[in-house]
């Protein structure tokens, strides 16, 4: 069993970072949407807050981590170019997908949407991890600033969901693989 | 406690946002808001789009942040425009919509 380097990266940025976000959204929503809301009465204490702020700030970490793996590491390994006339497009995602009709719509709609759309997860949980480290228990004197967190968390965890089902099926149709080969265990 | 810094750090995301889409869809358009907007090669124009967005988003919070962290704003004009900002954003990083414009 092997792995090869460009495929560890793809697994560390999509499943690492991509996937433990996604599943930090769920926990935070909750959180902000029933322990903070104005109508509850239980007192926060500051170990509450303390976690949910600590807790946004790793996915805020998360979140930047995503992107910039996702942008600076595997995205110059996914649109490379052949050299004109190569016929194998194997170590070309890009290439490989356009190659072909029934594949190439995962390149211009999934990637091109999935490159942009992501940049909105971190931008919108930097700010929603500011906000309530600012405001802390506060924020429930404040339903305004409540509902734009919770409006902007819903929207980081959206355009987090389309990167990562873009990202999935579009390594499931051209894997970005290369690079040394680590081996993981000796097959029987 | 003021709601001005949630206010700004609230807009200034909207406004990073719409920036990064309209920047998205002007590299798509023009060639030479393409070549410009790269900044790192092996990225190609993404590199650009996205660092001019950060910035300018950073830039803006920053600003606001500074005019508004002792006062109290109108949050729901500002989180209705920031809103419509990020929705707008959505759309506009959605190659079939930016194709029609």
């Amino acid at each position: 069993m092997e792995i090869t380097t460009r495929g560890l990266w793809t697994l560390i940025h999509g499943m690492g970072f991509g996937g433990l976000y996604l599943l930090a959204c769920s926990g935070a929503l909750v959180e902000l949407f029933l322990r903070f809301s104005a109508g509850e009465d239980g007192a926060i204490s500051s170990k509450q807050v303390g976690f949910l702020k600590g807790y946004l700030i790793a996915m805020t970490v998360l979140a930047w981590l995503a992107v910039l793996t996702g942008a600076y590491v595997i995205y110059p390994w996914y649109r490379a170019v052949p050299a004109p006339g190569s016929p194998d497009l194997a170590a070309f995602p890009q290439r490989l997908l356009l190659s072909n009709l029934t594949t190439s719509g995962w390149h211009s709609i999934g990637m091109e949407w999935k490159e942009h759309v992501a940049w909105l997860a971190p931008i919108s949980i930097t700010m929603v991890t500011a906000v309530f480290s600012r405001y802390g228990r506060e924020i429930r004197n404040h339903p305004q600033i409540r509902r734009a967190v919770i409006c902007f968390t819903v929207v980081s965890f959206l355009a987090a969901g389309i990167a990562g089902f873009f990202g999935a099926m579009i390594d499931k149709h051209a894997p970005v693989e290369g690079g040394g080969a680590i081996h993981l265990v000796r097959g029987d | 406690m003021a709601n001005g810094s949630g206010g700004a750090a609230i807009l200034a995301a909207g406004v990073g946002a719409f920036v990064l889409g309209v920047l998205a869809v002007a590299a798509d358009k023009s060639l030479a808001v393409k070549s410009a907007l790269v900044f790192y090669r092996p990225t190609g124009q993404l590199s650009g789009v996205t660092t001019t967005a950060i910035l300018i988003w950073l830039i803006t919070w920053g600003v606001l942040e500074w005019r508004w962290r002792h006062k109290t704003v109108a949050l729901r004009r500002i989180n209705l425009t920031a809103l419509v900002l990020l929705g707008l954003s959505l759309l506009l990083t959605f190659p079939p919509v930016a194709d029609l414009l």
